[in-house]
């Protein structure tokens, strides 16, 4: 391993000698630094990055094909992706919703209050997931606020899926708002403007002026918001009462699998997530690259 | 019509601030406010001295110092190899160097169960990793270490790369040119300027490590008063049924949170000022 002294670029006076390069060297490292940094770099996300990544695909296969097949196939597995699809597919909708208007009404208005609601809008973030999860069950619970009325009126959120969506949403909150929000801000109000005094009505505006401009960075956030949605398994196993085939998500059933000690079943269904993961980093560059280019051409309008 | 007349500081053209605004704030208060009011609510019902002897009993001063203490060793390693890790992918060209920057967000996609076994794999007695070294990780305190430090590792790189790759290649000319070599220009020029950054980095990677789950109670073998997190405390007490003493110790890490992220908020703004921005 490496210390702070040793990893960074120490006397470099000894390689400015070589009188051609010797303008170049001033601002770059010598060779053998440059390589040094760059395989402590690696070997860091080697160990962290790369070989947990690798491990989940190599214990998904250790015990053949067939077994992984079955792993994902059999009855509790299939519930479990179901359940994580209609979660991410009712939670990803609500926080576009949500990130389209406070986007609105954040990046096109100056009003009073406005750092304040753009904190509050970030909170979910800094609470820890299982805490999201614990503030709905002293709602909905049986011991909740609501706990007795619901049970009257034969209604379960905990422990059923109206909690589990729930809880996605409170984790998923601020991806969409928080992509949208700073774009739009760079944006400006003036193509808006202009369209309001041709004449355009709110949604006209909002349709054709507003979404054009900001797809990409909206895409982004949905990306994330559903990565993090299917994802999500501290909100979701304090609410989801772990019930097999009717209320487990597919981390929690990775969970089940794995106090069982079936390795090999945990790891194909975790295979599964993975993959879903690497396709959101595929999908994250590939956007990034189009809000880039659309910064910058909002940069260039700017100036 | 109400929001638009009190709220707004400059008249607008565009409709729909009443709408969006209003939308937003009902929105906000059911799903985010409120709820986390009522862990506050459900604290207040407890006596001072019942919530006092709750957050501060041994087995839970013992989370709290192994959960604070492995988040800020976790946040420290991930400050100084996401600095590495950023400036090589900023300043070098080698093999591959376009993937590696895109999985660096690995961590920000991976479901946190995922990442916990396959870390718990990786660093068992007889995994990958875990045959290698002379000491236990896996079920240990320094499992719980090794996966804040994963779920950690974007955060500053992500946080740095934007300063680092702004920084004028002037002022390590100007540097060069009066003398300095590479290091006194490390150190004394670069250094400073990506300080904010690096702390804000440091703030979120620490702020995130603080309330894991997922990712720790697969690795951590969870043996009270040794590598039990404060989130599984709480987990405990909710299957024990005991909400008042969960909440009395979600209260203390949301409290704790808070002040971290009026932290963060002020080193962003440093770090914006710094930037020139």
């Amino acid at each position: 391993m490496s210390t702070p002294a040793s990893a960074l670029p120490l006397k470099t006076g000894a390689t400015r000698v070589t009188a051609p390069r010797s303008i170049r060297a001033a601002t770059t490292e010598p060779v053998w630094v440059k390589w040094l940094l760059i395989g402590t770099a690696l070997a860091f996300l080697t160990f962290f990055l790369f070989v947990p990544l690798a491990i989940v695909f190599t214990e998904a296969f250790k015990k053949g094909v067939d077994v992984y097949l079955a792993a994902i196939t059999e009855a509790d597995a299939l519930s479990a992706i179901k359940l994580t699809f209609i979660a991410a597919a009712i939670a990803v909708p609500m926080n576009l919703l949500f990130g389209i208007a406070a986007a609105w009404c954040i990046a096109k208005f100056e009003f009073r209050g406005k750092n304040v609601l753009l904190t509050l809008i970030d909170l979910p973030f800094s609470v820890s997931p299982v805490i999201s999860g614990l503030i709905y069950v002293l709602i909905f619970g049986l011991q909740g606020w609501f706990g007795e009325w619901l049970r009257d009126h034969d209604l379960k959120v905990i422990f059923a899926i109206p909690g589990i969506v729930l809880a996605t949403v409170f984790v998923t909150f601020p991806f969409v708002a928080r992509e949208l929000i700073p774009l739009m801000q760079a944006q400006g109000t003036e193509q808006e403007e202009a369209a309001r005094v041709l004449g355009a009505g709110g949604w006209q505006i909002f349709w054709r002026v507003t979404l054009p401009n900001v797809k990409w960075a909206l895409l982004y956030g949905v990306i994330l918001c559903n990565a993090r949605a299917m994802g999500e398994f501290g909100a979701v196993s304090v609410v989801s009462g772990h019930i097999r085939g009717q209320t487990n998500t597919m981390p929690l059933h990775i969970e089940i699998l794995y106090n069982e000690y079936q390795f090999a079943a945990a790891f194909a269904v975790a295979s599964l997530l993975a993959l879903l993961a690497l396709v959101t980093l595929v999908l994250k560059y590939l956007v990034e690259q189009r809000v880039k280019t659309q910064k910058r051409a909002t940069g260039e309008r700017s100036e | 019509m109400f929001l638009s007349r009190t709220l707004l500081r400059r008249h607008s053209v565009l409709p729909g601030f009443d709408l969006a605004l209003g939308f937003t704030l009902l929105y906000l208060s059911f799903i985010v406010l409120i709820p986390l009011a009522a862990a506050f609510l459900k604290t207040a019902t407890m006596t001072w001295p019942a919530f006092w002897a709750t957050v501060t009993s041994p087995r839970v001063l013992a989370s709290y110092r192994l959960t604070f203490g492995a988040s800020f060793a976790a946040a420290l390693v991930n400050a100084f190899f996401g600095l590495i890790v950023c400036w090589v992918l900023v300043r070098y060209e080698f093999p591959f160097k376009r993937v590696i920057d895109a999985l660096v967000d690995l961590p920000f996609a991976l479901p946190t169960a995922v990442a916990g076994i396959a870390l718990t794999a990786l660093y068992a007695g007889n995994g990958w990793i875990g045959r290698l070294l002379p000491f236990k990780v896996s079920f240990t305190p320094l499992g719980v270490f090794v996966a804040l430090t994963f779920i950690g590792l974007p955060f500053v790189v992500r946080t740095l790369q934007p300063v680092l790759e702004d920084l004028q290649k002037e002022i390590e000319e100007a540097a060069a040119t009066l003398g300095a070599n590479r290091w006194q220009t490390f150190t004394k020029v670069i250094f400073p300027i990506l300080t904010p950054a690096l702390l804000t980095g440091f703030a979120l990677a620490f702020a995130r490590a603080l309330g894991e789950y997922g990712s720790v109670i697969f690795i951590a073998g969870n043996m009270p008063m040794i590598s039990e997190i404060t989130p599984l405390l709480i987990i405990t007490k909710l299957e024990q049924y005991d909400y008042a003493g969960a909440t009395a110790i979600a209260v203390v890490m949301l409290v704790s949170a808070f002040v971290l992220l009026l932290a963060i908020n002020g080193l962003q703004a440093w770090t914006r000022a710094r930037q020139g921005r």
